[in-house]
């Protein structure tokens, strides 16, 4: 019953990762794939030699680390708030509009960027100089982007993140709240002791899984809302990025499984070790 | 002394409230508003674009936009029809076949339960990267500039299979399946009849998730498709924004080519390409909205 999900995940999935070998060799096309010859670890060398390499694993792992702090601060305290919201119907409309941005793809998302960050026309430079000040190039000033990404990652998944905790803290169960109340908490004191640690489990899964991609990024959000600009390298380029122009504008097959290797295992060993430490520290709240 | 209340009323002080759905109304207007934007520039007039800049007011409203889209409107309606199509498909195919992957993973009397849960989820952790994907794709299986090649990588998705696997565990009870047993019934009837028709909301939930995936998607295409006709939309829109900008900032083509400039698609009708991408989603979003709310809910907690 299983089998043609199953071809297709071995398929999708399990055969592509028998393709690391490719980092360990250098393709040629006279000799195709399984004639090449291997070159050992030179691809990685020439991989880590590259002057972009501090660069973009620098910008992966601080976005990834942003993004993953920014957006759990974000979705709990919306998902705590929603849940204290009065008016439900007026929570429930709150939380259809908030979700509706996951649905848009990166595509449209640059156009929206575009629609505000355009030099010319676009809507923040018109504001900015309605009140005098100078307009921004926005496409080739760096400075602004680390900010303006986060804003835009946490724009689109904060809305879709809150849902989960807000069922979580749906689930728990009314009677820890009227025992605080007779005990007189206030509805802050709520909050720390009662409502975060219940949803303290579905926190640390969901940061144990973010973990293991902390060396990767939205290929969607990095490449297509900066439109690609080269000007913007320096703070937007990361590992998938550079990964995919090494690919595509110097067909260098090698250095590109190579990088992605890199990503793979390392997220890997950081899931293991991200595990570990919460094994350590609270035995049942492990992933596995 | 003692007060009484009636009930204990735990809610939070109106004040509280009141500041709360202020912030809620600006979250939601920024989740909006950018939306609202593209629509309005997309009937905005040309004039008004350049005097104004993109404005929700603008000057003079002109449906130009639309028409040359519509005019020209042989490769839209194809990227449409395309993107359609493998949304559909797609979406139809996922859901069976990740339904038949985690109904036999759900059950408790199937030995080989816990391999192939693992199986599943050890694709959670390591991949093999864009890289493999590609050669194994257009190499080992041959599916270079095909439609297979953009449905395929996301029939399955790990995590919404675990949901369903969830959902079935805790909706469907063992006694049910027994008792359809002891009646008789094979496995396969057992799955179609019984089991699928109670699993509503979570196929209904996949189903959305399924189709926003498919439809969303661009870099599938990026990587496998090459000839025009096979651009589904969301692919046709990143090509029509990423060339023009590129024909824009290149100054020397520019000088070199005046008509040429000329013909690019100004802005309002990128916008419009915007709106026309956006469009579906947005119409089949609110019937939906329940559903995955739901499916998601019993889904993922319990997993």
């Amino acid at each position: 019953m299983m089998f043609p999900a199953l071809l297709i995940v071995v398929l999708n999935n399990y055969l592509p990762m028998f393709g690391v070998f490719i980092a360990f060799k250098n393709i040629n096309y006279t000799d195709g794939i399984w004639g090449s010859p291997w070159i050992g670890f030179k691809n990685f060398e020439f991989l880590f030699s590259s002057q972009s390499i501090w660069r973009i694993t620098r910008n992966t792992v601080l976005y990834s680390l942003t993004f993953m702090v920014v957006n759990l601060v974000l979705s709990v305290g919306i998902a705590v708030a929603i849940s204290e919201l009065r008016g439900r119907l007026l929570a429930k409309g709150y939380q259809t509009l908030i979700i509706m941005p996951y649905f848009l793809s990166m595509v449209v998302v640059s156009y929206l960027v575009y629609a505000f960050l355009n030099p010319d026309r676009g809507f923040v430079n018109v504001l900015l100089e309605s009140f005098g000040a100078d307009k921004v190039f926005w496409y080739s000033e760096t400075e602004y982007w680390p900010y303006i990404l986060t804003l835009v990652n946490a724009w689109k998944s904060v809305g879709i993140g809150a849902v989960i905790y807000i069922a979580a803290i749906a689930g728990i169960d009314p009677e820890y709240y009227e025992a605080a109340v007779i005990d007189g908490a206030s509805k802050w004191r709520q909050t720390i002791h009662i409502t975060l640690p219940s949803i303290q489990p579905i926190i640390i899964i969901m940061t144990i899984l973010s973990m293991g991609h902390v060396f990767n990024s939205d290929f969607g959000l990095f490449y297509q809302v900066p439109m690609d600009a080269g000007a913007l390298y320096p703070v937007t380029d990361t590992v998938d990025t550079y990964v995919y122009r090494v690919l595509m504008e110097l067909n260098d097959i090698g250095m590109s499984s190579a990088a992605a290797l890199v990503q793979s295992v390392l997220g890997f060993f950081l899931v293991l070790a991200t595990n570990s430490a919460v094994r350590k520290i609270n035995r049942e709240q492990a992933l596995f | 002394m003692i007060k009484t209340r009636n009930k204990r009323d735990n809610s939070i002080s109106p004040v509280a409230n009141a500041a709360l759905n202020a912030w809620f109304i600006l979250l939601s207007l920024a989740c909006v508003l950018p939306i609202l934007l593209v629509v309005i520039v997309s009937v905005s007039h040309n004039d008004s674009l350049l005097n104004r800049g993109y404005s929700f007011f603008p000057e003079k409203l002109s449906g130009i936009a639309y028409e040359s889209l519509f005019k020209d409107y042989g490769t839209i309606v194809g990227a449409y029809g395309v993107s359609i199509g493998i949304t559909v498909a797609g979406t139809l195919l996922s859901v069976l076949l990740m339904a038949l992957y985690a109904y036999p993973i759900s059950r408790e009397d199937y030995p080989l339960r816990n391999f192939f849960t693992f199986v599943l989820f050890f694709t959670m952790l390591f991949s093999g990267g864009v890289v493999s994907k590609y050669i194994v794709f257009t190499q080992a299986i041959g599916l270079l500039d095909s439609y297979m090649a953009l449905i395929l990588p996301l029939l399955i998705v790990p995590f919404n299979v675990f949901i369903m696997r969830t959902f079935f565990q805790t909706t469907i009870h063992p006694a049910l399946i027994e008792s359809s047993r002891i009646d008789g019934a094979g496995e396969w009837l057992i799955f179609f009849r019984i089991v699928l028709p109670l699993s509503l909301p979570v196929m209904a939930t996949m189903a959305l998730f399924g189709t926003i995936a498919y439809w969303n998607d661009w870099f599938n295409s990026l990587l496998f498709i090459r000839s025009e006709e096979k651009y589904p939309l969301q692919f046709l829109m990143m090509r029509v924004l990423n060339d023009v900008q590129y024909l824009r900032n290149n100054v020397q083509l520019a000088a070199q080519n005046p008509e040429l400039m000329s013909q690019l698609p100004n802005e309002s009708l990128q916008m419009a390409m915007a709106v026309v991408g956006i469009g579906p989603i947005l119409l089949v979003y609110p019937f939906f909205q329940k559903y995955f709310v739901k499916g998601l809910t019993v889904g993922a907690i319990k997993g």
